[in-house]
């Protein structure tokens, strides 16, 4: 449905470029959620912001229902009818001189749609603020946290759209109420057929949510599956150095060396300054980009020395 | 909007009022402090002026020393401090700005007989310096480094550091004159012409007159106008409120003019009236300088005599407006920003 080939974002970085995505493929299918896990940095926002359109890719592209994005301002704007957007600060995500009912009606009035009240109480009602009625006239600094995400989610939905990227919906929020909103997600989708891509660095929100996971590494994805498997029996040195910082890991593998740096992206392995278990290979030979496949798969020379 | 608000929102409101109403109150109680501290301060800061004003006064004509004290004694500045004091205070409060010694009139007739010339001059060129600077600075903050970011930024700089009488008087040289190929074609003193015609005749010629101060005042108030808006702007820029409208689809001019100029129009608003001292400041000069017959000037040439209750008046009248203003500008954001209303 919502699928990136070969996908390269690059940000000009005093007088360097940073390529802070750097060739992936991942596809979200019809109701499905996608969550895409990797530390601070590692190109994550870039890639979403990518997928929305926000961002032109320097290369590869964006495909949407088997086409691929066009970036004219007719197509990439009914482009946003259906792939939508939600972010970290619902505080910052609304406008603070906006009501709950203008800030929701915004995307049904920039798309002309008709019976805008109805669409907004039913999308106010669907994101989980009963009755609607009640909260048109509030203005969001009289709203929770958890609330306001509502009304950000009920800004999406108005639109009707059929993929939403929701960029680490949850960070933000109190842990009482971050339940509540992914409860709400995993609802969008079953009654609504609603696919998600949620960035997130948390793993346990990706077990908890999430269909298949893709992680994350240096702008590339390094290791992807079902959930289950790659959080349960992950291959890739990286997504177990990660698994291994959870509470209940028995040993706990600390990441030494530099943070990533999209400007300088090391040869070979991307990751073989960090690895653990780096040998010969990993530091000249550089590994292939992982396709958008379903099962679970790993950019690592060792798993082709076992295979 | 065609929602009408629920029966429970409108409980709500009584306290929010309430609370504005309290916030209103003690700004003004705050303002009417600092015009007590200002009436005060103003009657020994004149009198710490040098200059004896009596002898300044019979400049060229001869008087005796019994003459000089009677004149003294007329303008009551035989008393001592503190009766002088009690007495300022006394007439201040009831609106008695004295009478000059200059002109032998109420204060308050010559202010009353300016001030209209001084609000349409600094009327006119505020209007059209925050619409230019607010305009400008707008493009500007929207596309930082962009180059009409960097052409306004540069003009503002140049503009904000130069000295108002400066400016002023490069003007007055090149157009009293003319420059080259360039005629003297605007006139550089006063306001009106002495054989002004009558009607629509009269308005243009009024307009002429204006042209030099007004761009002098425009040209040293309004890049602060558009350095302001520009900062309030880029603040905007980064918010992901922003991004959430570009993602439904919303244009980017339409980002711009519906979401982050309203947002920061309203912190820019509120600091154009809070330095509204500044165009104050701005006028005195100004007005010195083109011999436009407002109350800068009047302050001006009191200073000159020097003429205690001229002073006085003009200084306080211009004190007074600005704290005022600065309270409405107060007490209006906290009206207008939801945020800060309840909270
Ligand atoms: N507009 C930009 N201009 C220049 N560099 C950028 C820009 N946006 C992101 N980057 C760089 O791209 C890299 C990836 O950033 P990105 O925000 O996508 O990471 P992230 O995975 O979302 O991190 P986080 O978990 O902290 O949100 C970073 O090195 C960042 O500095
Ligand atoms: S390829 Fe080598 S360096 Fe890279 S993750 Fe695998 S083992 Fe580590
Ligand atoms: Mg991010």
């Amino acid at each position: 449905m919502l699928e990136a080939r070969n996908l390269s974002v690059e940000f000009a970085s005093r007088g360097r470029r940073a390529r802070a995505v750097d060739g992936v493929n991942l596809a979200v299918g019809a109701g499905e959620i996608v969550a895409l896990v990797g530390e601070s940095g590692c190109g994550k926002t870039t890639l979403a912001r990518t997928l929305l359109g926000l961002e032109k890719p320097a290369g590869g592209e964006v495909f949407y229902d088997g086409k691929p994005l066009s970036y004219k301002a007719r197509e990439l704007k009914a482009y946003r009818r259906r792939v939508q957007l939600v972010l970290q600060d619902p505080t910052g995500s609304l406008n603070p001189r906006q009501t709950v009912y203008e800030a929701v009606a915004e995307g049904p009035r920039i798309h002309k749609l008709p019976d805008e009240e109805k669409v907004v109480a039913d999308a106010l009602s669907r994101a989980g603020l009963r009755p609607p009625e009640r909260f048109f006239l509030r203005y969001p600094h009289e709203l929770s946290g958890g609330q306001r995400q509502r009304v950000v989610i009920a800004g999406a939905l108005a639109l009707n759209p059929d993929v939403l990227i929701a960029d680490e919906p949850v960070a933000s929020l109190d842990a009482s109420v971050r339940g509540e909103i992914l409860a709400l997600l995993l609802r969008l989708r079953d009654d609504l057929g609603l696919s998600a891509l949620v960035v997130t660095h948390d793993l346990g929100l990706a077990w908890n949510i999430a269909d298949r996971v893709a992680v994350m590494y240096l702008g590339r994805i390094v290791e992807s599956g079902p959930t289950e498997q790659v959080l349960q029996s992950p291959q890739h040195p990286y997504t177990k150095a990660l698994l291994s910082v959870l509470p209940e890991s028995p040993e706990k593998i600390v990441l030494t060396g530099e943070p990533p740096d999209p400007t300088r992206i090391p040869s070979g392995c991307r990751f073989h300054p960090r690895c653990q278990v780096v040998f010969g290979d990993c530091r000249t030979v550089p590994l292939q980009i992982l396709p958008a496949a379903e099962t679970q798969q790993a950019a690592c020379h060792l798993l082709k020395l076992d295979g | 909007m065609t929602v009408a608000p629920s029966a429970s929102q409108e409980l709500e409101e009584t306290p929010v009022r309430n609370g504005m109403l309290r916030y209103a109150l003690s700004k003004a109680g705050g303002a009417l402090l600092s015009i007590s501290m200002v009436i005060v301060a103003t009657f020994f800061l004149f009198r710490l002026l040098p200059g004896d004003p009596v002898r300044a006064l019979a400049q060229g004509r001869n008087m005796t020393p019994e003459q000089l004290d009677l004149e003294r004694h007329r303008l009551g500045l035989d008393k001592s401090l503190p009766e002088q004091f009690f007495q300022f205070v006394k007439q201040t409060v009831q609106f008695d700005l004295g009478t000059s010694y200059e002109y032998k009139r109420p204060v308050l007739d010559l202010i009353g007989e300016r001030i209209g010339s001084t609000l349409l001059l600094t009327g006119t060129a505020l209007v059209i310096a925050v619409t230019l600077g607010i305009w400008q600075g707008a493009r500007a903050g929207w596309k930082p480094g962009s180059r009409f970011d960097r052409f306004s930024t540069a003009i503002s700089l140049v503009l904000w550091s130069v000295p108002t009488f400066w400016l002023g008087l490069l003007l007055l040289m090149v157009f009293a004159a003319g420059v080259g190929p360039i005629p003297g074609v605007f006139p550089t003193r006063g306001i009106e012409s002495v054989d002004a015609p009558d009607g629509f005749g009269y308005v243009l010629d009024v307009a002429k007159h204006m042209v030099l101060p007004c761009l002098t005042m425009v040209a040293v108030v309004y890049a602060q106008y558009l350095l302001v808006m520009r900062s309030s702007v880029l603040d905007e820029v980064g918010q992901d409120y922003v991004t959430t409208a570009r993602a439904k689809g919303l244009k980017d001019d339409d980002v711009r003019r519906k979401h982050a100029v309203p947002n920061a129009l309203l912190p820019t608003v509120t600091l154009v009236f809070m330095r509204i001292g500044f165009v104050v400041g701005g006028a005195v000069t100004v007005e010195a300088i083109f011999s436009w017959p407002g109350l800068g000037q009047l302050f001006y040439e009191a200073i000159r005599v020097p003429d205690f209750t001229l002073m006085q008046g003009t200084f306080l009248l211009i004190t007074v407006s600005v704290i005022v203003m600065n309270t409405l500008a107060d007490v209006v954001y906290h009206l207008l920003d939801p945020r800060v209303r309840s909270a």
